[in-house]
């Protein structure tokens, strides 16, 4: 069994590598061949035919588009994503610095979405088709249907210009920016490693409104799952035995239904963190959050694609890291599909 | 005589049109028993005729600017306010029902086809083709679709045709999926093996008599996938990469609106509502459509 589960394994990281490598021949194919002038989007239009063949040959654009293609590969494995326009800056090390915060938003949004949307769906299926399931379907369904950089908006004029009860745009107030030295550059982590308690509260004030919203989004799939996770439980043998033999309602669900739908759970949650990541890269502009969304859409705006490229190749990587590390959960972690595999 | 047992009428499954038509008349009795799908339903007819009668609904000219009414609160006349070049914002989002429905039936219209023949042809087929197929799907799947569409659109140049392809792009494979696991079923079927038997070649049967079977359910799921487009392409258009102004699309418009969202929340706050309910009526239209339509998701 363990040896069927290794090649198993295997398997799927030959998917994820192969998955990887076929991203990155798309993000080649955007970058090197779509443009009709990418040299012209660097140099400007005005630039004279000498500037432009020393810029051509620079970026390697001269060479055959096998050796372009081999030339991009090679740098991108030893991190090398090129310049970015804006900053001046190798992209990597733009990247570096941005990574972080989209990273912390998007896991204290995925936190906030599976504590609001698991119970939810519980609920939503042991009351299903009554006024509450009804209620938490209609919440869920706005959340699903939500533009979320626009919730944003709304969120920052009520609860920030309005009621005055979250921090405005950016990671922290102004006053506080740059005296935390970034160790994992979670702010939230760095400020309580250094005892910076203040810091850590404004810190908390500010990412608190973008990580409800975006975990609003991503509540609705979450809760909709879960209940029908449940729902397919609830009309199992082991429920009604359980049941039958007296088990309080809250200890059939705690004791029996939860560890058998959490297995399915982690493929959505994973699903999910994905999501955010992505949800994350348009929330961000709307916050001033300075994370990679809000990089790539200042690169968009001056047309500047290693930036944008950069991005598209970092969040896929994760996304697709988070769909590999689902499958291999679920693999491990369900008896069910074990046997399966036996 | 004995020849007309074998034509092929006798094989033939209902022909698309009646069976469309069957479904719609049981989801019309059932829509009844669901007035929240039924609303979702109603939204989208009147979007529809929103969209058809632009011209005649909107109270103003969409693009041409009143600098001297310029972001003036909503009031009678300008229901919904105006923007920051003194354009009726109502008489823009009405207009705006037109991008949006365009954008959505092109995609449907690359997505659903595309998905339909390689989950079809995956199905049918079975063996390596099957293998190969449902590969690319499973890659093109695990890519983040928003991201990608992004730099797609960010390399085409903006517009609305490009955002439209960046979003097909990635939009085919849960299509796919589903045709392949409806075409395993129906593949199976003695009509099936009767047509294969009389000596129907596979492209005939895939095309006369599998495919077919698999449209009800493919538009199911594109009703269901019409909200997700709705949303990319607002945040396309949010972000630039979508139509250009000025043409009022609704993303584009939030965009904008957002320099002055803290004194003038309107120019921002109503088209994100318009993308909130076209999208909720999509979506509540697409669950009760499956619910209808599937007696197997009926259950859940």
């Amino acid at each position: 069994m363990k040896e069927l589960s290794v090649s198993e394994l295997g398997k799927r990281i030959l998917q994820l590598i192969v998955s990887l490598f076929i991203l990155l021949c798309v993000t080649f194919v955007i970058g090197r061949v779509l443009p009709a002038d990418p040299v012209g989007a660097i140099v400007g239009e005005l630039a004279d035919p000498a500037t432009l063949a020393a810029m051509r040959s620079k970026l390697g654009l001269d060479l055959p588009l096998y050796q372009q293609f081999f030339v991009y590969l090679t740098g991108l494995v030893h991190g090398d994503f090129g310049n970015a326009i804006l900053t001046g800056n190798p992209v990597a090390a733009d990247m570096k610095l941005a990574f972080p915060a989209t990273l912390e938003l998007a896991t204290l949004a995925v936190i906030i979405s599976t504590f609001l949307g698991v119970p939810l769906g519980l609920i939503a299926a042991l009351f299903r088709d009554t006024f509450i399931d009804k209620f938490i379907r209609v919440i869920a369904l706005v959340g699903h249907s939500i533009p979320v950089f626009w919730f944003g908006i709304v969120g920052l004029v009520i609860f920030y210009a309005g009621l005055n009860w979250a921090g405005g745009p950016g990671r922290v107030d102004v006053f506080y920016e740059g005296m935390v030295t970034p160790q994992t550059g979670l702010l939230l982590v760095d400020s309580l490693l250094q005892g910076e308690t203040e810091i850590f509260w404004n810190a908390l004030s500010h990412i608190i409104l973008p990580a409800l919203i975006l975990a609003y989004a991503a509540m609705a799939y979450i809760t909709r799952m879960t209940r029908s996770f449940t729902l397919e439980q609830l009309n199992q043998d082991y429920v009604i035995a359980a049941r039958a033999k007296g088990v309080r309602p809250m200890r059939t669900l705690t004791g029996h239904i939860l560890p058998n739908i959490a297995v399915q759970l982690i493929t959505v949650l994973a699903i999910s963190y994905g999501g955010l990541l992505e949800g994350a890269v348009v929330t961000e502009i709307v916050f001033s959050w300075p994370g990679i969304g809000q990089y790539m859409t200042n690169a968009l705006m001056i047309g500047d694609m290693n930036a944008v490229l950069a991005g598209t190749i970092i969040i896929g990587f994760v996304f697709m890291l988070l769909n590999f590390l689902a499958d291999v959960a679920y693999a491990l972690l369900d008896p069910r599909t074990r046997e399966a595999t036996i | 005589m004995s020849d007309a047992v074998h034509t092929d009428i006798l094989v033939r499954p209902p022909g698309i049109a009646s069976r469309l038509a069957a479904s719609f008349r049981t989801a019309l009795r059932k829509l009844g028993h669901e007035p929240l799908g039924l609303a979702g339903f109603v939204i989208l007819a009147l979007l529809c005729l929103v969209a058809i009668f632009a011209p005649l609904l909107a109270p103003f000219d969409p693009i041409t600017q009143d600098l001297g009414n310029a972001l003036q609160a909503p009031s009678w006349t300008h229901m919904a306010g105006t923007d920051e070049f003194g354009r009726d914002i109502l008489s823009r989002l009405i207009y705006g029902t037109r991008i949006t429905i365009q954008t959505v039936l092109s995609v449907s219209v690359i997505v659903g086809p595309l998905g339909l023949i390689i989950g079809v042809v995956a199905g049918y087929f079975g063996g390596r083709t099957d293998a190969l197929l449902m590969r690319a799907t499973d890659i093109v799947l695990s890519f983040p679709s928003l991201i990608l569409a992004l730099a797609f659109a960010a390399a085409l140049g903006a517009g609305l045709n490009t955002a439209i392809i960046a979003i097909s792009l990635t939009g085919w494979p849960p299509i796919a999926r589903l045709a392949r696991a409806e075409a395993l079923v129906v593949r199976n079927t003695d009509y099936v093996a009767a047509a294969r038997l009389y000596g129907a070649s596979p492209l005939r049967i895939l095309f006369r008599y599998i495919a077919p079977m698999c449209i009800p359910s493919v538009i199911v799921r594109l009703t269901l996938n019409m909200a997700g487009i709705i949303l990319t392409a607002a945040s396309l258009g949010f972000l630039g990469l979508g139509a250009q102004p000025p043409a009022p699309e609704w993303g584009a418009m939030i965009s904008s609106g957002r320099k002055f969202m803290l004194d003038n929340w309107w120019v921002a706050v109503m088209p994100g509502l318009a993308i909130l309910i076209t999208s909720l009526a999509f979506n509540i239209a697409g669950d009760a459509l499956r619910d209808i339509l599937d007696p197997r998701h009926a259950r859940s």
